[in-house]
């Protein structure tokens, strides 16, 4: 069923959507004086103390682990926002979209790791909860409005966490309909009588190819 | 799309206001921010694509430049939390880099008597993939001068490529096809000893495995196109051309869009 994910069958494993989601940028508060860092993915600092600046978010967790910043978190994980996306949500089948596409990932990272940097933590883990159930139960009845001639399936403002769990469901649901519609399936007559005696068989032959 | 952050927004922005290819790959993004997008592609992608032959170069000197930047310091009285972010951020890299190159040698190993006389896609392998699915030759290549080859690649990446393309080497169509030949097929019945084929009767080789191109996969444009053809789709939806808007995703067969994935119109995810 839709809700669950077969870890064979979804692309990404949720390890792999987590490290996507930790290169998105967040603000942090240093604590320490550190002169700029040039890595590979990109440049950030310099480090001054009380001064505010954007890292990745692995980057941020790792200073945050080590005692050495305060991450603030995004605009969109405070109470009001939160309260003002949930009713939206309820109100409207529509998705809304006002969260970012990594969510899911950035407010686990976050409540995992910067607890103390959230204001109402425990308010606005459970109202991300509550979204994302919301969410998830529009996107389980918007499945039953597929039908075989669906050739293309337009998917707006789902977040990465939500493709990622529907993809299997959905790849095969669209490629079953896709197969049963397409005219290979017609048996071909002249291949039918182009078999030849010679063949010991008496069950018909089989298709391996597919 | 509301998700992503200020920063890839303001650059989808100016991409679209310059047509030109080489301008938009210039100021788009860093060489790790193409590598993710290669690395997602392929992995949606059914067939394999063609390898980013330039990308990993950059990527892997940078790589190896980063790797004896952190050695050098490692000896001095370096700050060691600066060195540690260093070094996480070249083992990202390294993740993404080595999860690239992993998911080509399974679909290479998957469809290797496919990509091998398909020519379209044997172009689309890199040197030393080639040397891989050709197998038995580079087997040998191994068996007579391996220390040389390991001490000249000093850099580790290079040499866990070639590892894994060492150990795996057996399976290769040369060396596959010896070994079913030997073990399996020459004690069938004469009609059905063929790798290739199902019997002798089969007119096209159908014991081959093939990429299902009519995978849906998820995928999102960067910019306006109109007049997608949808081809393959139902017979009397054939004629209809499809639209897609930037930055929304959708599930859609891949057939129809191969193309514009191939010249990086559309991004898979």
């Amino acid at each position: 069923m839709a809700g669950q994910s077969d870890s064979e069958l979804s692309l990404f494993s949720a390890e792999e959507l987590e490290f996507t989601a930790e290169d998105e940028l967040v603000e942090i508060v240093p604590n320490l004086k550190m002169p700029p860092l040039n890595l590979i993915s990109g440049d950030f600092g310099p480090f001054t103390p009380q001064i505010v600046t954007k890292v990745p978010l692995w980057l941020a967790v790792a200073l945050k682990k080590r005692g050495k910043c305060s991450i603030c978190p995004p605009q969109w994980m405070s109470l009001e926002k939160l309260t003002q996306v949930l009713e939206a949500e309820r109100d409207s089948q529509e998705m809304s979209e006002q969260l970012p596409f990594h969510y899911v990932e950035i407010s686990r990272l976050l409540f995992e790791h910067a607890r103390d940097n959230i204001p109402d933590v425990y308010m606005v883990r459970s109202l991300i909860e509550d979204i994302r159930d919301v969410r998830f139960h529009k996107v389980e009845t918007d499945l039953e409005a597929f039908s075989g001639r669906t050739i293309a399936v337009k998917i707006k403002n789902l977040s990465a966490m939500e493709v990622n769990i529907v993809r299997p469901f959905i790849g095969r649901a669209l490629q079953a309909f896709y197969k049963h519609d397409s005219p290979e399936l017609i048996p071909d007559p002249e291949r039918v009588s182009d078999s030849r005696p010679q063949v010991v068989n008496n069950a018909p032959r089989r298709q391996l190819r597919r | 799309m509301a998700s992503k952050s200020n920063t890839v927004e303001e650059e989808e922005e100016e991409e679209l206001t310059l047509p030109t290819d080489e301008y938009e790959a210039l100021i788009s993004t860093t060489d790790v921010e193409l590598l993710k997008r290669a690395w997602r592609n392929e992995k949606s992608a059914p067939e394999i694509l063609r390898f980013e032959s330039d990308l990993i170069n950059r990527v892997t000197e940078q790589i190896q430049l980063m790797e004896e930047t952190v050695e050098e310091n490692s000896t001095d009285d370096a700050d060691p939390l600066s060195l540690s972010l260093y070094q996480m951020d070249l083992d990202r890299t390294l993740f993404l880099l080595r999860s690239y190159l992993r998911v080509r040698i399974q679909k290479i190993e998957k469809y290797m008597f496919h990509i091998r006389k398909t020519e379209e896609l044997w172009t689309r392998l890199s040197k030393e993939e080639k040397k891989f699915t050709r197998g038995k030759g580079y087997l040998l290549q191994f068996s007579v001068a391996p220390p040389k080859m390991c001490f000249q690649c000093k850099h580790k990446i290079m040499l866990v490529v070639v590892l894994s393309l060492f150990f795996l080497c057996c399976r290769c169509t040369d060396d596959l096809k010896k070994h079913v030949e030997e073990n399996v097929l020459s004690r069938l019945p004469e009609n059905y000893q063929s790798v290739l084929k199902q019997s002798v009767i089969s007119e096209e080789d159908d014991m081959v495995p093939e990429p299902q191109l009519d995978t849906f996969v998820l995928c999102r444009s960067k910019e306006y196109l109109t007049g997608i053809q949808l081809e393959d789709g139902p017979v009397d939806d054939r004629s209809k051309l499809f639209e897609m808007e930037p930055g929304v995703l959708y599930f859609i067969c891949y057939k129809s869009i191969k193309a514009l994935v191939e010249s990086g119109k559309i991004d898979l995810l």
